[in-house]
């Protein structure tokens, strides 16, 4: 792991969605990651003006690149820049891959079942894209992997089209459950995540899955309380909060 | 020395002679807290000034309300850099609370409900200085800003105005609170820039 | 007297990892760490984060009692730990290297 400020460089761009940027990262001496850890990242003004927030890793490839997919605050500080601001070439001061903890092990042979909100799916989608490249020796290659995506619309929906190819696994399951509005044709009317969905499209308490929960404080919380309802251990689940509505995440003063 | 992001200027406004150096003006009035909010009822709070000897001086909300009230306009510095200029706050005067109280200390330590602590010289509560605040802005002050009633010391850095203050114990020697015990400044003048040890 | 909760104004303790990180050699939130004020011993990742304060605190998510608190002044960091009585640091296992295998 590599400690400190680090210089690294905007090497590419992608629109996730009219309000996400994926930016691509290029961290010389960087030697690949585990899935599920975030980045801090500090802008500096001209003045000596500084703030500093945490973003979670997109990606899971070995080498000095990285993927961090940021979602717009609409008050924010640092995500508008990041979205709109910053482009090919452009330097950013980042700290980390950091955290050992909320990570996905390719040597775990549990089951997973990923749970994003919002834009908490993108450690998730680490952990998915960690699993679908694991080396097939590691005992983690052949878990089965479940993710469950609550998200407001079908145009917010991160990395879509990779994730319908990674739902072609046998070993993957991919659920969305849109809460404001559902595509056309879809059976469930758009509507909030409630227990008896939650229960119905994840893995059991008797599987005992290693369960990640990641999005905004509130959705954490609520879906942390009803799992543990459910049966499945609070010692099983890991969870990160991205806080409230409108903060930005894992701030510091 | 880290690299400076071209067309990043952090939500701020520019400097003004009003602002004591490495401040920035903001409107917003930002929650920073070191703790769960506690939630005082009119009914359990009290103020209380503990001296020396051990007499403590005690009032209920509804004689702390009964106390000669004053509006003051003051300008308020956080040490984590934002300031908040011409804000308006109701309140008891520190000189009012005082008048009663015998005592041979030059110090005090703020102590709130939730367990924070802060150290202020008693000369800085003294002489129109310092208040202990009900209402800011016309109304009355939410507990996310230190509500029923905070310490307002406004010519220090803001932690010194204790939030959900109840009680100031006199001390014969300066002792560091909450914050002054792990880095911050014993004084906090924002104007010297005493922020850290 | 710790009133309310404010369930929604926290984070993981996860989220500290950048700062700590600079301090220590291996990542302290994957340690267990014992609350010294009500016993609950777990992962230092779950403790709570308080965001928006003047430094780093981390509360247990037990009794929100401080497990860990640090200020950067700048020039020293000031870090207080009185509030744990107890922290297991793991040394690394094979299997889970900071850095994956490369895919082969």
């Amino acid at each position: 792991m590599r400690t400190g400020w680090n210089v690294a460089e905007v090497i590419g761009v992608t629109q996730e969605t009219p309000t996400a940027r994926t930016l691509r990262l290029r961290l010389p001496g960087l030697a690949g990651h585990r899935a599920g850890q975030h980045v801090d990242v500090r802008l500096s003004a001209p003045d000596g003006y500084t703030a500093v927030r945490s973003y979670s890793v997109a990606s899971a490839w070995p080498g000095d690149e990285l993927d961090l997919t940021v979602e717009e605050l609409s008050d924010g500080e640092v995500s508008p820049y990041l979205v709109h601001q910053v482009a090919v070439g452009d330097r950013l001061e980042v700290r980390g891959p950091v955290g050992g903890w909320f990570v996905w092990d390719p040597a775990d042979p549990s089951p997973v079942q990923l749970i994003a909100g919002g834009s908490g799916v993108v450690p998730l989608m680490a952990m998915l894209r960690a699993h679908a490249t694991a080396d097939p020796r590691s005992p983690g290659a052949a878990a089965p992997f479940r993710l469950l995506y609550s998200v407001r619309s079908p145009a917010a929906v991160y990395y879509r089209a990779e994730l319908d190819a990674l739902a072609r696994s046998p070993l993957v399951d991919v659920t969305l459950v849109y809460t404001r509005e559902a595509p056309p044709g879809s059976r469930r009317p758009p509507g909030r995540l409630e227990a008896p969905a939650l229960a119905a499209s994840t893995l059991t308490p008797a599987e005992n899955p290693a369960v990640f929960v990641c999005g905004a404080t509130a959705f954490v919380e609520t879906v942390a309380d009803w799992l543990i309802e459910a049966g499945h251990s609070a010692s099983r689940i890991k969870t990160e909060r991205y806080g409230g509505t409108g903060t930005s995440p894992g701030t510091r003063p | 020395m880290g690299i400076v992001s071209p067309g990043f200027f952090g939500r701020r406004r520019r400097d003004d002679p009003a602002l004591p150096p490495g401040q920035y003006l903001t409107e917003s009035f930002p929650v920073l807290s070191a703790g769960p909010t506690p939630r005082i009822g009119p009914d359990e709070w009290e103020f209380t000034i503990t001296t020396e000897t051990g007499q403590v001086h005690r009032w209920s909300w509804d004689e702390f309300l009964a106390l000669p009230q004053e509006d003051v306009t003051e300008d308020i510095h956080c040490v984590t850099s934002w300031s908040k200029l011409g804000t308006t706050w109701r309140g008891v005067s520190l000189d009012t609370l005082f008048e009663s109280v015998e005592s041979d200390c030059e110090f005090t330590m703020a102590h709130s409900y939730g367990g924070y602590t802060t150290n202020v010289p008693l000369e800085d509560l003294l002489g129109g200085k310092a208040w202990i605040a009900h209402e800011f802005d016309g109304a009355a002050l939410e507990p996310e800003h230190g509500g029923p009633a905070r310490l307002l010391v406004p010519h220090l850095y803001f932690w010194k105005s204790a939030k959900w203050v109840r009680g100031l114990e006199l001390l014969r020697q300066d002792e560091p609170g909450f914050w002054e015990s792990n880095g911050y400044h014993m004084y906090g003048d924002p104007w010297r820039e005493e922020r850290y040890w | 007297m710790t009133g309310d909760l404010d369930r929604y104004d926290y984070l993981d303790g996860n989220a500290a990892a950048g700062p700590l990180s600079e301090i220590f050699a291996i990542d302290v939130l994957s340690a267990r760490g014992r609350c010294a004020a009500c016993g609950r011993t777990d992962a230092m990742a779950t403790a709570r984060l308080l965001p928006h304060s003047h430094g780093l605190l981390l509360r247990c998510p037990g009794c929100s009692a401080i497990l860990l608190r640090l200020v950067d002044t700048g020039h020293s960091v000031c870090l207080d730990l009185h509030g744990l009585s107890f922290l297991e640091l793991r040394r690394q296992q094979n299997g889970s290297q900071p850095n994956p295998p490369q895919p082969t």
